[in-house]
């Protein structure tokens, strides 16, 4: 069950091929009516029902939020994934149903800055997409620096040039072109929020950086959407509606409760909202915490988990659900 | 130490010394010593790229013990609308990074805030210290004039001369606690003044 959301019955409207890793895919309402309202940095949970099995991925929107016909999101192919990026690229086409949740903003502006420093790294680039178009309707003020590998994989780079000019910066990587970030967060004036979405590495160091160079916390975002690793299977007991559950290799310990016919909240599915936060009443073994929400204390004190990106290896685990 | 009453009630920590290169500190009086014990704590360096800016009591207690910190700058002002004009310059020139640190009476870290917020800093990102006494600032929320220093509950406005009551309600963007009439029915009905905010 997705906390507070409910879900958008849609069509496929277009699928376009936007280079050799990316696709974009655009959705409609199947009613014909407009789509809700979002803003810049939203998410949706895309709904893939391949054969028994479903999956549900979240994608960032990277449309105008002052467009709401159509919702458009960008999906990276990850030939050794879990198997989401594939089904989306080899069986979503033009004219297929699907469902999707309504959109939730995790990586949300803060209107109050006097200034928004844009931090993005490969397919990290889409929730920019939908924030630079919500600021430049609003007269905002922005800078986007984006780094990608390579120019022909630089997606969307060029579109960006052409809308923003000079308040894009592209590094490519292939030519040896690295952001100066002491220089970059140094020279920031007062009241500057700052926003990453790339790579866990990426977004570590850009963090890392920021609070040694005294940024406070407040005016540092970020959005990483763990896709749940895959690992070896482990068994599971749940305490209050009274199963065992097998976690299958590829599948995440959220999906496996879902299975069960037990209905955890959820909302991001990617480690970052926190809300399947579950209590463990007991366990003999390891946990594999890759989550973002949790604190180093909550993931040393063995009492909770995320089970929608974080696994366990070992002889027992009790959760409390 | 104030309680925390109503929301909007502003409450205060202890300094402590925030990462990075550049620290602006605004004090008032006693605030000085909160400067001096958060020094204790920090690392070497932590005042080569430090400004101070202090109001002395009228004694001029402290001044010395500021020198002592050997900060890159030491400003010494006689009042806070004195060094307004200054602290705004060098709010206008900083870039992120800077941290700001406001020690004394609720007055001084109200006013010094206002200045801050409206630079683009956020509040909770502003370290504050409660020093000193308890004096508010209060708005007269009839005439909306500002009376400093006020020590008594109800207190006299010092615009309109109406009695009001000294709310907790707090104001960010005024840097003042609301002050509402409170004897708006009968004028001549005066409740007994206290000393409240010694």
């Amino acid at each position: 069950m997705s906390t507070g959301t409910t879900k958008l019955d849609v069509v496929v409207s277009d699928v376009v091929p936007v280079n050799d890793l990316v696709t974009r895919f655009h959705f409609r309402r199947r009613d014909g009516e407009l789509l809700p309202t979002f803003s810049g940095g939203a998410h949706v949970v895309v709904e893939m029902r391949d054969g028994d099995r479903t999956r549900l991925n979240p994608y960032s929107l990277m449309g105008s939020p002052l467009d709401t016909r159509e919702y458009t999101i960008s999906v990276r192919r990850d030939d050794v994934g879990r198997g989401g990026s594939l089904f989306m690229h080899r069986q979503v086409k033009p004219g297929l149903e699907m469902v999707i949740s309504y959109p939730v903003n995790l990586f949300s502006l803060d209107l109050r800055a006097r200034k928004h420093l844009m931090l993005a790294g490969g397919i990290g680039i889409t929730p920019f997409m939908a924030q630079t178009a919500q600021l430049a309707g609003a007269g905002g003020n922005f800078e986007l620096h984006y780094t990608c590998r390579t120019a022909s994989l630089g997606t969307y780079a060029d579109l960006l040039r052409e809308r923003y000019g000079n308040r894009v910066r592209l590094y490519h990587d292939d030519r040896e072109e690295r952001i100066d970030l002491e220089r970059l967060l140094s020279s920031q004036p007062l009241g500057t929020h700052l926003y990453v979405c790339g790579p866990a590495g990426m977004i570590n160091w850009v963090r890392g950086r920021a609070a040694a160079l005294g940024w406070p916390p407040e005016t540092v975002h970020f959005e990483h959407f763990a896709a749940p690793q895959p690992g070896a299977p482990f068994d599971v007991t749940l305490a209050v509606s009274g199963k065992t559950i097998h976690v299958g290799e590829q599948q995440s310990l959220l999906e496996a409760i879902e299975a069960a016919g037990v209905d955890p909240p959820y909302l991001c599915r990617g480690g970052v909202c926190g809300q399947c936060e579950t209590n463990v009443i007991s366990y003999d073994g390891k946990f594999i915490h890759n989550d973002h929400w949790l604190s180093e204390e909550d993931h040393r004190s063995g009492c909770k988990i995320m089970p929608c990106v974080s696994r366990f290896e070992g002889k027992s685990l009790v959760l409390e659900r | 130490m104030a309680a925390k009453t109503i929301i909007s009630r502003p409450i205060y920590g202890t300094l402590s010394p925030q990462p990075g290169k550049h620290h602006l500190f605004i004090a008032d009086a006693e605030g000085a010593l909160a400067i001096t014990d958060m020094a204790g704590k920090a690392p070497s360096g932590f005042f080569d790229g430090a400004e101070i800016v202090f109001i002395p009591s009228p004694e001029s207690k402290h001044i010395a013990a500021l020198e002592a910190l050997k900060p890159m700058q030491l400003h010494v002002a006689p009042s806070f609308a004195s060094l307004l004009p200054r602290l705004k310059q060098t709010l206008t020139n900083a870039h992120m990074g800077l941290r700001v640190y406001l020690a004394g009476t609720e007055g001084l870290i109200g006013q010094a805030m206002q200045v801050a917020l409206e630079a683009g800093i956020d509040h909770t990102s502003i370290e504050t210290e409660h020093r000193g006494s308890l004096a508010r600032r209060m708005q007269c929320v009839h005439c909306k004039g500002i009376t400093e220093n006020v020590t008594t509950q109800p207190a006299t406005c010092s615009h309109c001369g109406l009695l009001l009551l000294v709310r907790d309600h707090y104001s960010r963007r005024l840097a003042a606690f609301q002050g509402v009439c409170i004897n708006a029915e009968d004028r001549s009905e005066i409740p007994p003044i206290e000393e409240a905010f010694p």
